[in-house]
């Protein structure tokens, strides 16, 4: 039973619950008129510290297609956060007019400690470096369409693993599933966390490896999963300029790969995929972004009790 | 050989690893106690060596969970009538609040004012643990 529970992390729900969303967002895809009054009379907080402009737009989108509404902020000036209000005053504040709240913060953990003062549903929209858990659905929903299975797959993730949200918990999702193994491709200063590597991963025994070069692995690859190296995650500009250029998927990295692999990319990409690989069948980022406005409406609509 | 008196009534923190006694010591106010107290450092000890001990001739509240943070090795006795009536083994704690901080500075605890910084076990083995908030793992260096 979903309903009234928090998603800060994707551990927070096991695989049944994961699967059960995934299959109602693939109703809602099929079926989208019968979705449309869903939830009538509800209403979304979102209330996002830090810019967005998928997440935020797909959650509020997704809102407005279940039939519900949307109140909320962009960035943190235009509220009573600029006075220094602090997250439990706010949320206390909030979950008294909304019935669930979609939150995105830069400091890791804000939406955990947000989870502790609040009487709605909080939705974890990202935090900071940390994790990404609605990204995830997105991503397995993706998977699972392209490949018809969650199962037995060779991901690589390249890039930026250390502050790399999406990366972190597409690993906690999939490192659940049989027979998945992972390959983590990224300069050493971006590795991934050690909670991650010694977690996740060594401690339950999920075969990985850790490399710098994306052409050395890329013909035994299912999946593979871009990320930018993101700037404001940087604590100095130097390190960042230094590393931004490692690692960009071309036509040429691609011809190493299987006729059957799938690359994903969690958006927004700076140069990381060429734009030339746009077209190649085996690009599925356009179809990730679609997928994205399903899974929420799946997940608002769960957390609700009213699917 | 150095002999301290045996206390009739009280607690003896034992089996403390050696140099870590005087951190106890402090942590428990004991430099403060109007009865008596007794901090032996590097006494012989057959299962460490060395060891440090704390004798209190009074019966206070300990923060068993916390005494196990520090060091899970210690043993904690209380003695009535010069015997030991019970013996407590500590061990790491699976959550500790308020105690250590978290050092990542993009974690929420930097930013709020009135959050309780709180750790949860990771590995006994290791005894490593993580903050609650954000994952990071705590160091005990620096």
């Amino acid at each position: 039973m979903l309903k009234g529970r928090h998603l800060i992390d994707p551990k927070d729900f096991s695989i049944e619950e994961l699967e059960s969303i995934l299959e109602l967002a693939e109703e809602i895809i099929n079926n989208q008129g019968d979705f449309k009054n869903l939830c009538d009379e509800k209403i979304l907080g979102t209330l996002f510290y830090e810019p967005s402009t998928r997440t935020r737009f797909s959650f509020e989108a997704a809102m407005i297609r279940l039939g519900g509404r949307v109140i909320g902020f962009a960035e943190p000036g235009s509220s009573s956060v600029m006075k220094g209000e602090s997250i439990p005053d706010t949320i206390r504040t909030v979950a008294s007019y909304v019935d669930i709240i979609a939150m995105r913060h830069p400091k890791e953990g804000a939406p955990k400690y947000a989870s502790y003062y609040s009487s709605v549903p909080i939705i974890n929209a990202g935090d900071g470096g940390h994790q990404h858990p609605t990204q995830t659905l997105t991503d397995l929903l993706t998977i699972k369409e392209v490949k018809g299975r969650l199962s037995n797959l060779t991901i690589g993730l390249c890039g930026d693993l250390k502050f790399g949200r999406t990366v972190h918990s597409l690993i906690k999702a999939m490192s659940r599933y049989e027979g998945v193994k992972f390959v983590l491709i990224s300069p050493n200063e971006l590795q991934i966390p050690e909670y991650i590597r010694t977690e996740v991963l060594t401690n339950k025994g999920i075969p990985f490896m850790e490399i710098e070069r994306l052409e050395e692995v890329m013909d035994s690859l299912d999946i593979l999963y871009m990320t930018r190296v993101q700037k404001e995650r940087f604590f100095n500009e130097a390190d960042y300029i230094r590393l931004k250029d490692s690692y960009i998927l071309d036509r040429d990295k691609l011809k190493l790969a299987k006729d059957d692999l799938s690359i994903l990319h969690p958006f927004p990409r700076v140069n990381e995929i060429s734009y030339e690989i746009d077209e190649d069948p085996r690009a599925c980022y356009f179809d990730q972004l679609k997928y994205g406005m399903y899974v929420r409406m799946a997940l608002i609509a769960k957390l609700l009790g009213v699917a | 050989m150095l002999y301290i008196d045996s206390i009739s009534k009280g607690i003896v923190i034992d089996h403390i690893r050696a140099g870590g006694g005087f951190s106890i010591f402090k942590y428990l106010e004991l430099d403060k106690a109007d009865f008596t107290v007794a901090l032996i450092m590097n006494a012989p000890s057959k299962k460490f060596g060395k060891k440090d001990l704390i004798k209190i001739e009074n019966r206070i509240d300990l923060d068993l969970a916390m005494l196990g943070f520090i060091d899970p090795n210690i043993t904690v006795n209380i003695i009535e009538d010069e015997k030991i009536v019970e013996k407590i083994n500590l061990s790491l704690p699976r959550k500790v609040e308020g105690i250590i901080k978290c050092k990542n500075p993009r974690c929420v605890t930097s930013l709020e004012r009135n959050i309780v910084h709180k750790f949860v076990l990771m590995d006994e083995e290791k005894g490593a643990y993580k903050c609650e908030y954000c994952d990071q793992i705590y160091s005990w260096e620096g």
